[in-house]
């Protein structure tokens, strides 16, 4: 056990020798590998961050019913009635015209076009949020409520979130094919990087075989090398990563905050982040495992 | 120990370059390996070893058959040879003393352990106080002695070394040879390739000659021991 630890570490401390001996082309590739992995990395947690808006509304259906200016007070009545009695009704509110405008005004930008009007052009609304409910069931319910008198217009916003979810799944496999795509290339990077570093160190390979190395002390540096290059490029496309969703959130915000929102892209979840490492860590070993397995069998001493 | 029994090796293109050598080197002996460029020297060298394998016949080493050994056993087989070249095959990237290390590192020696062998090889052969210098500030007589002390330091039973002292002045050489006999004393088994037919001669020891790749001469019987 002391041995085999003792020949992990001196491998490991061989493999960080090598990277610290031809920094320039080791530090472009950990660069271009983590560019290569921000991608499908940002993308995610852009999705990410989209589902988590998407599912707060899909997840409870809002509806606005409007009433029409010219509605009876009989009708309101009825009306209310109605929606308190409604299946799948989570929460009920009632927005007075007065108030939806005074709601709009506080809206940046939009005081001044309001002021412009001579009388409220909105009508009193019932905001409705429903329970967990299913599509179809939903869309009855507005149907039947669109029919009642004094009722203006319906509006089911759930239509947008389930469009929503739908580009998402569209994006989410999008994605999964460039992070395939990109895994195999920074396999191919490790291999080929790792391939010139075998044939860089045939002498040294040669001798070691002559004075008695056994296949995996040889091999063993090559796996730590490939590693910790694929590892540094996945942190590297986390460093950018974070870097890039500063820049972002900076428009976001203000973004957000029109929309009376304090909504900011998230960086992945922490266990998320360490996946993305650990995973372009195993992708520089499979690279430098598919190297070793080609090249360094070819080398006996002659 | 170390026997050959009609040992022949043919290379692709039909060029034969040992023909039914046959010979044993009992333990502690001291043999040199002479003959023409060509005759086969190089060649013998390497079946020890297994960096070549036999044509026809079998080559024992302390009573394995390395002729037919197993790729996954080679490293432990060469663990016990110390092998010597005339180009010394030394790394440039490191330090003497990391070069005398690293057949200690492959055998499993903890760091401490195996600096503590290195340095013990290297003042044997006298180069203890160069253990930090890179390989390439060296003499040629200085390279070879580090070659040695790597060769030793895992203790080997048998030394093999194919023209150790072909690229020294006179002084140097007599040094190295110094000390194989050293080692032998120690009951160390060492064979040497050499073409160097006078020193061969002024030591009088048992010499197997080999021309065309056949055993021409062989000077002494395997008791050559006690000489």
């Amino acid at each position: 056990m002391r041995v085999w630890i003792s020949q992990h570490t001196q491998a490991l401390r061989a493999a960080l020798r090598k990277l610290a001996a031809q920094r320039a082309s080791n530090l472009l590739n950990v660069l271009a590998m983590g560019i290569a992995l921000a991608l499908p990395a940002g993308g995610y947690t852009l999705v990410m961050n989209l589902q988590s808006v998407a599912q707060r509304f899909s997840l409870e259906p809002q509806m606005s019913v409007f009433l029409d200016p010219l509605a009876k007070p009989a009708e309101r009545e009825a009306i209310e009635r109605r929606l308190k009695s409604a299946p799948g009704v989570a929460a009920l509110r009632f927005v007075s015209r007065e108030e939806a405008l005074k709601d709009l005004r506080r809206t940046e930008g939009l005081a001044e076009s309001l002021a412009a009007l001579n009388q409220n052009p909105l009508p009193d609304a019932w905001v409705v949020r429903l329970g967990p409910i299913p599509p179809e069931a939903l869309e009855t319910l507005a149907a039947e409520l669109g029919k009642l008198p004094g009722v203006g217009q319906v509006q089911v916003d759930s239509a947008w979130a389930r469009r929503l979810a739908a580009m998402m799944a569209i994006g989410r496999l999008g994605l999964a094919v460039l992070a395939a795509l990109l895994a195999a290339g920074l396999v191919a990077v490790t291999f080929n990087t790792i391939r010139l570093q075998i044939l860089t160190q045939r002498e040294e390979i040669e001798v070691c075989k002559l004075l008695g190395a056994t296949d995996a002390y040889i091999r063993r540096p090559f796996y730590y090398l490939g590693a910790l290059q694929g590892l540094a490029g996945g942190l590297t496309s986390l460093a950018i990563l974070a870097g890039s969703l500063v820049l972002l959130n900076r428009g976001v915000r203000t973004l957000a905050q029109s929309y009376g929102s304090s909504f900011e892209l998230a960086f992945l979840p922490l266990g998320d982040a360490l996946a993305v490492a650990a995973f372009a860590g195993l992708l520089g070993w499979l690279g430098a495992y598919l190297s070793v397995s080609r090249y360094l069998l070819e080398i006996e001493p002659r | 120990m170390i026997s050959f029994s009609g040992v022949s090796k043919r290379y692709p293109g039909g060029q034969d370059a040992l023909r039914g050598v046959t010979f044993t080197i009992g333990d502690g002996e001291l043999v040199f390996l002479t003959g023409h460029s060509g005759a086969g020297k190089s060649t013998l060298f390497r079946l020890i070893p297994a960096i070549e394998r036999p044509s026809a016949g079998s080559v024992l080493v302390n009573g394995q058959n390395v002729s037919a050994i197993k790729r996954t056993a080679l490293p432990y087989l060469r663990r016990n040879l110390g092998l010597i070249f005339q180009d010394q095959k030394l790394l440039y990237d490191r330090s003497v003393i990391d070069n005398v290390m690293l057949p200690l590192a492959f055998s499993g020696y903890a760091p401490r352990e195996a600096a503590r062998r290195a340095r013990a090889a290297l003042d044997k052969v006298g180069m203890l106080a160069r253990e930090k210098a890179n390989p390439v500030q060296l003499s040629g007589g200085e390279q070879q002695r580090v070659a040695i002390a790597r060769a030793v330091a895992n203790r080997p039973a048998i030394l093999l070394a194919d023209e150790p002292t072909a690229n020294l002045d006179a002084e140097s050489a007599a040094a190295i040879v110094a000390l194989f006999l050293d080692f032998q004393q120690v009951g160390v088994t060492v064979l040497i390739a050499s073409h160097d037919a006078a020193l061969v001669e002024r030591l009088g020891r048992r010499v197997l000659r080999l021309e065309q790749g056949r055993l021409a001469a062989d000077s002494g019987a395997p008791d050559g021991a006690t000489q």
